[in-house]
């Protein structure tokens, strides 16, 4: 495949390279079932959790993967207060170099704030989410979730509900999924949908019944509290009233459609716990265990290249 | 001390055409111009071997980073940056540290502008006190001291209270307002304009419509107050078709833009390119179209440079907290003339919308070639090239938002008063 220098997003990639990562992450869910490990493989590498906004699932995730390959991790934190972060940014990256820290895994509230690191840091630079830009491992994770649960990763309509206009993890999902050649259908309330976001391959609703509407995916988003306090909706009450996944909307979609969500819920307010619980559709949990195993292959590919 | 500028090309105001010539400066002022001029006693020549003779031209729109900014541009390197893109007058922004909206703080900028030899330096003085946009500024002492116009700089006068005592009060000393024309509210937190490109590059839009809707209130208040004001760096096609109309109904409205909105979309700010995130944002092509549009039927009455020193610490942060502003009195007349090149305006308009009508509409003697005028004058070479880039543009601030384009229009040289300030 071809060479990978950083990940920063979905976009930079082409079809033929997501394929190569989904096939190798594949992999790494045998290995990891199988209870082995790769040790050998990022031996005497040093991987650096550098993470600006908490996020114990996705730093927990990175680290797992790092080590299960064999690759030093070490997690770094930094509070960031409004002032200081963009100093703090650049001087971590000094910081960083002179560590010769080969795998670095971003995370940033702020849009671009990875590819700025990616200019001034000699380690391949992975986006673990920036801002409201892009979650590009978020969408390779989404992907081989369902690739296994469907058999392909084309031709699938996908219904993704919930605060398109914040979620980074939306933005990633529809470059992935209409690259591969999938339909994706946006559900949110007007005030939540972004503008401009309806590329080819993507159509808009305001409407659950209607948005559902034979869709083999319901990928649920999480919904900031802060939200509410912007004004773009006026209470979750009413939220979940018309955008929460219940067992009567999950029935407009196909009868074995799958439900997935990020992480971490918001019960009640986008997810009623019956549906999030219910093994039969929702595939929450296998979400978290390729996200180990579509890490596992992102590391190993930049490691390569 | 005179000076002989032979075989120069130079605009006849009457034919509104390029013809070759020679002029004679003396005593720091134009003393005679035509063909075949005597050389007097003593008089230095100039050959132009057919470079352009034009007005120095005259900037309606600069931030200079003093008072208070002087790690981003002290007035010195402003005016070293200015000479050498043949500008002789700046009318300077009042948004400094402290604003200018104190008499004494007019003096100080005037006098300055003189220390420097070069360029003149005609304040703006602020609309609102502090730029604060609760209270009018002193307009009659204000205007007594030398303010040019008032206006709270890069901050819109967002109160339509404010707007209207401002427009008003200001009608009294017949003086305009010039307003940054964004409606503050739907601006608030925006790093780009809102649309596809804002949306996948994940950034908080600012949508075009913010220029329109407070063009649309304050030429409502300048009809109902009788006052003047004039947008400034006006950038939407939705906003000039505002403006033209009111133009067309006599109201006292007046424009200009800058060259960003003219030169450059919003793909500019691609990879996160911090050095063209700009205040207003850069707009989609259709606006950009729209712009040269309105500078080509007249709507537009000048160029501004819109020059905002920024530092590189100012500039190396994720583009949402990145400042915007871009420095452009370098390539202010490059960017100007590339218009020319591509054929959308005749140099006779361009050179007017750089000299002729920004000296006019700030009412000083500048901006043509007349006998008897100041020998504010700018000789450059429309034809031969060089290219932008950042890191060694004169002057201090660096942050051009055309770094790495070819411009062709070097500037040979630039005078102050018969005094030769560049090249």
């Amino acid at each position: 495949m071809a060479s990978l220098k950083h990940l920063l997003g979905i976009e930079g990639l082409n079809p033929v390279t997501a394929t190569s990562l989904l096939d190798l992450a594949e992999s790494y869910v045998l290995l990891n079932r199988s209870g082995k490990t790769q040790r050998d493989l990022l031996r005497g590498r040093t991987l650096i959790n550098l993470f600006f906004e908490d996020s114990t699932r996705t730093r927990t995730s990175f680290e797992l993967a790092g080590r299960r390959l064999g690759a030093d991790v070490v997690n770094m934190s930094v509070a960031t207060s409004s002032v200081t972060k963009g100093e703090t940014l650049l001087d971590t990256a000094a910081t960083l170099n002179a560590m010769n820290c080969d795998l670095l895994v971003v995370r940033h509230n702020r849009s671009g704030a990875p590819h700025l690191l990616a200019e001034k840091v000699g380690a391949a630079v992975i986006n673990a989410g920036d801002g409201t830009h892009e979650h590009p491992t978020q969408a390779l994770l989404d992907a081989l979730t369902i690739r296994r649960n469907k058999g392909r990763i084309a031709g699938l309509t996908v219904a993704i509900c919930g605060d398109i206009a914040h979620s980074r993890v939306a933005r990633s999902n529809i470059l992935l999924l209409t690259m591969m050649g999938n339909f994706v259908r946006l559900i949110g309330p007007p005030t939540l949908i972004p503008g401009g976001i309806a590329t080819s391959g993507v159509s808009v609703f305001h409407d659950m019944e209607e948005g559902l509407q034979g869709a083999d995916i319901v990928m649920m988003l999480r919904l900031q509290k802060e939200r509410m306090t912007g004004g773009m909706v006026p209470s979750t009450r009413e939220f979940f009233a018309y955008y929460g996944l219940d067992r009567r909307k999950l029935g407009f979609a196909k009868p074995d459609a799958l439900v997935m969500h990020p992480g971490p819920m918001n019960r009640g307010v986008e997810i009623d716990s019956a549906i999030a619980d219910d093994a039969a559709r929702s595939r929450i949990q296998e979400q978290v265990e390729m996200g180990v195993a579509v890490r596992m292959a992102v590391l190993d590919t930049l490691a390569r290249g | 001390m005179s000076t002989l500028f032979r075989k120069i090309r130079y605009l006849d105001e009457a034919a509104q055409n390029l013809i070759e010539g020679d002029l004679l400066v003396q005593g720091g002022v134009i003393a005679d111009f035509g063909q075949n001029l005597g050389r007097p006693d003593g008089a230095a020549i100039v050959e132009a071997e057919g470079a352009v003779l034009a007005p120095g031209l005259v900037d309606l729109r600069a931030s200079l980073g003093e008072p208070g900014f002087e790690y981003r541009e002290t007035i010195a390197s402003a005016a070293e940056a200015a000479a050498a893109g043949g500008i002789t007058s700046i009318a300077v922004l009042p948004d400094s540290a402290p604003p200018i909206d104190d008499p004494a703080l007019l003096h100080l900028i005037i006098s300055r502008g003189v220390e420097t030899g070069s360029v003149s330096l005609l304040p703006y003085a602020a609309a609102t006190r502090g730029l604060r946009g609760e209270e009018l500024a002193e307009y009659g002492l204000l205007k007594a001291a030398g303010a040019v116009a008032f206006t709270d700089g890069g901050k819109a006068i967002a109160s339509s209270r404010m707007m209207r005592l401002a427009l008003a009060y200001a009608a009294g000393f017949g003086m305009r307002i010039v307003q940054h024309p964004e409606d503050a509210e739907l601006a608030r937190g925006g790093a780009a304009t809102a649309g596809a490109r804002a949306t996948w590059m994940g950034l908080p839009g600012i949508p075009a419509a913010a220029e329109a809707i407070c063009v649309a209130r304050d030429i409502r208040l300048a009809k109902l107050t009788g006052g003047a004001v004039h947008f400034a760096h006006v950038t939407t096609g939705e906003a000039l078709d505002l403006i033209r109309t009111a133009k067309d109904k006599g109201l006292k409205v007046t424009c200009d833009t800058a060259p960003p909105y003219f030169d450059l979309n919003e793909t500019a700010i691609g990879d996160y390119r911090t050095y063209c995130k700009l205040s207003p944002p850069l707009r989609t092509e259709t606006d950009r179209l729209a712009v040269i549009a309105a500078l080509a039927d007249g709507t537009i009455d000048a160029i501004a440079s819109d020059h905002q020193p920024r530092d590189p610490d100012d500039k190396r942060l994720p583009f949402a907290d990145a400042a915007p502003g871009g420095a452009g009195l370098a390539t202010l007349l490059g960017v100007t003339l590339a218009r020319v090149q591509e054929g959308q305006l005749t140099l006779p308009q361009a050179l007017a919308l750089l000299t002729k009508r920004p000296a006019a509409w700030l009412g000083i003697e500048a901006g043509v070639i007349a006998r008897g005028r100041p020998a504010d004058l700018v000789l450059f070479h429309p034809e031969r090239s060089w290219q932008v880039q950042a890191g060694a543009l004169p002057g201090k601030a660096q942050n051009t938002p055309f770094d790495g384009r070819a411009l062709e229009g070097v500037v040979l040289g630039t005078w102050k008063s018969g005094k030769r300030v560049y090249g």
